[in-house]
């Protein structure tokens, strides 16, 4: 990237600062362009889906539910306002959330592969999950009446918090943060998560197998507004506190010293990264299972696109985040109609492939 | 592109959908989530009102092919089973999750869960409800009857055995090696007694996983298994393995493979397959045909 080889000094060349304004330029493109795809994508949600509603009724149906006129229980409403709409404000939010910590992750640890699963949120969370899906129905007395599936998100977002505070506890010594520790401890941990939920899959049986199973591959069938009602509190809080940490990142960037002598209050940065990462990946597990592959491509993703200023960054890899859960979600639901797919199938084979060409592209391999 | 498909693959039915405003006494339109189910609204003679079935509708044959599917049983989707239009769910108490059926009810179609108890009283109890949700009281009653005569005549070829203690282990699967078996309180449990034979593991609770020691401490005489889908046994793999190898089984490489819906799902065919495996558990019993089908084949 840097052309501009002569001369000039401290001072940036000419071309230098074309570059640079070129991808401002670019920036600001991508982040309208992400915002239109992100609205497109949402009024096809909207509008898709096994039940056929024409898209006068759609539109129709939601400013009544948005005047307050309600159309009663009729069923297309219901469909809309019901299922659609919660589902789709869950993909957002969740597919939004996903991949900004996926960008937090990476910039904290300065790693291409971190992803929130590094920081034991997704293992401790699964675990958790499967717990409850195998354990449940014998921890629970039968008296007390609760279906242990209405635990599962719960215990979820409590699996997800204690295995992360568990292990900032861990790199924690004496008020500092070894992220190299906390690296290291992650992947152990993720180990342990994995070998304690392998024993649950032998412990189950064949229905509780299954219930793992397509748990695992996420789904945001469960989206209802009461879920979203305390799952979006904790999404919204981590997404509107990222443009904050955007600067650190930036400056972490070069590494934890330099930060601190650029005058960023790295430990207090880390600290705020990791808890909101948790917080966010709890939720999202919580609320719609394991969906893999959002976190760690969606940023790649933007850096070849955009360059990794994380200013620019996080607020793209929301958008593409979310556009890719909601574009995913409508695969999911219409193409075995009346039945679902996991959408974490989707996922991967969506991104999966992009990704691939991307990567290629950049090495030349294709014009 | 997914925009283009899905519009040119919803005019139409879009139209169709505003043709047809489901009017409340129009002929019911059910969606079946279990297998058992949609067997009983087969074996009721309704299966014209069925408008979508679940992955584990196996029986009979044509009902994955002749319905839509709304996906597996545990993982059924709110809005897929709602675009069929459905006055009525029927649904097995494995039926799920929650959510979905939630909404499903909120939309003002009513979800009648039947339990899967493994008994005379449980297929005939089932029959029963479903008849009187579908309106076919009558046909109920007489398939009911059907299947208590059954029944009764399963009791009597029990009756006539000759009282030799025939062990018999129920094999789920079989995954790297690992049986999966049934134990106590399980509908596998429940079948070998019909059928009169004894359970081998009657310590284990529910569908377990064993070791192979515990395998050859169960003796079994006969090793009983589903004969299709990813749960089929192989009796050379089987009777290869150690652990089988070691069993009475294993001497007359006995190992019985019957339909799992059929043998597990307790619905109208149930005492078919107990007196199929009683056959085969006691090969030198005299057992008359049981029900109508057995009696013409």
């Amino acid at each position: 990237m840097s052309a501009g080889v002569a001369g000039a000094g401290a001072v940036p060349s000419r071309t230098q600062a074309d570059a640079l304004a070129a991808r401002r330029r670019r920036a600001r493109l991508g982040l309208v362009a992400l915002a239109v795809l992100v609205g497109a994508l949402s009024i096809l949600a909207l509008g898709a889906g096994a039940v056929v509603i024409p898209p006068g009724r759609v539109v129709a149906i939601v400013w009544d539910a948005a005047t307050g006129a309600g159309s009663g229980a009729a069923r297309d409403a219901l469909v809309v306002t019901g299922i659609r709409l919660p589902r789709l404000l869950m993909g957002l939010l969740v597919g939004a959330a996903l991949a900004v910590a996926g960008a937090l992750m990476q910039g904290l640890f300065r790693n291409p592969l971190a992803d929130p699963g590094l920081v034991g949120v997704s293992s401790g969370a699964g675990l958790a999950a499967g717990i409850t899906i195998v354990l449940g129905e014998r921890l629970l007395p039968a008296a007390l009446g609760v279906d242990p599936f209405a635990l599962l998100p719960i215990g979820a977002f409590l699996g997800g918090l204690a295995s992360t505070l568990v292990l900032y506890a861990i790199a924690t010594r004496n008020g500092r943060t070894s992220i190299a520790t906390m690296l290291l401890a992650g992947i152990a941990l993720g180990a342990l998560a994995g070998a304690a939920s392998g024993f649950l899959a032998y412990l189950s049986d064949d229905r509780q197998l299954r219930d793992l199973t397509f748990w695992s591959l996420g789904s945001l069938g469960g989206a209802t507004w009461s879920k979203l009602a305390v799952v979006a509190p904790i999404l919204l809080v981590t997404l509107a506190a990222t443009p904050i940490l955007a600067r650190a990142l930036n400056a972490l960037v070069l590494g934890e010293a330099e930060a601190y002598h650029l005058g960023v209050a790295v430990e207090r940065a880390k600290a705020a990264i990791v808890v909101l990462v948790a917080a966010a990946v709890g939720a999202s597990v919580a609320a719609a299972g394991v969906i893999g592959f959002v976190g760690i491509v969606v940023p790649h993703l933007l850096r070849l696109a955009i360059g990794p200023d994380h200013r620019v960054l996080l607020p793209a890899s929301a958008l593409l985040g979310a556009a890719l859960l909601v574009g995913a979600d409508i695969v999911a639901r219409t193409v075995v109609a009346p039945a679902e797919l996991p959408i974490g199938i989707v996922t991967a084979a969506i991104g999966a492939p992009f990704f691939l060409w991307l990567l290629l592209r950049k090495r030349g391999l294709f014009p | 592109m997914l925009r283009i498909i899905v519009l040119l693959a919803g005019l139409p039915l879009a139209g169709l959908l505003l043709a047809a405003p489901l009017p409340a006494a129009a002929a019911e339109r059910i969606v079946a989530a279990g297998g058992v189910v949609t067997e009983i609204l087969y074996a009721l003679g309704v299966e014209d009102r069925i408008v979508g079935v679940d992955t584990t509708s196996v029986h009979p044959p044509q009902a994955l092919a002749d319905n839509p599917d709304v996906g597996y049983v545990r993982a059924l989707s709110a809005e897929g089973v709602l675009s069929l239009a459905p006055d009525r769910v029927i649904a097995t108490d494995a039926a799920g999750p929650a959510a979905a059926l939630d909404l499903v009810r909120q939309a003002g179609v009513p979800i009648d869960v039947v339990g899967e108890e493994p008994t005379r009283a449980g297929v005939t109890g089932r029959i029963r409800t479903i008849g009187a949700l579908v309106g076919a009281e009558a046909r109920a009653e007489a398939l009911a009857a059907e299947v208590e005569a059954d029944f009764a005549a399963l009791a009597e070829a029990r009756a006539r055995l000759d009282g030799a203690q025939v062990r018999v282990l129920f094999v789920l699967s079989l995954q790297n090696g690992r049986a999966m078996v049934g134990g106590a309180g399980t509908s596998a449990d429940a079948i070998i007694a019909l059928a009169g034979g004894v359970n081998a593991v009657p310590e284990v609770a529910g569908y377990k996983p064993v070791t192979d020691e515990a395998i050859i401490a169960a003796a079994p005489d006969v090793v009983l298994s589903i004969a299709r889908g990813d749960h089929a046994l192989d009796p050379d793999e089987v009777f290869a393995m150690p652990a089988f190898a070691l069993t009475p089984a294993s001497e007359g490489r006995r190992l019985v493979s019957m339909d799992g819906l059929a043998l597990l799902g307790f619905g109208p065919r149930a005492p078919q397959a107990a007196a199929a495996l009683m056959r085969a558990l006691h090969p030198r019993a005299e057992i008359p045909p049981i029900g109508a089908a057995e009696a013409t084949r």
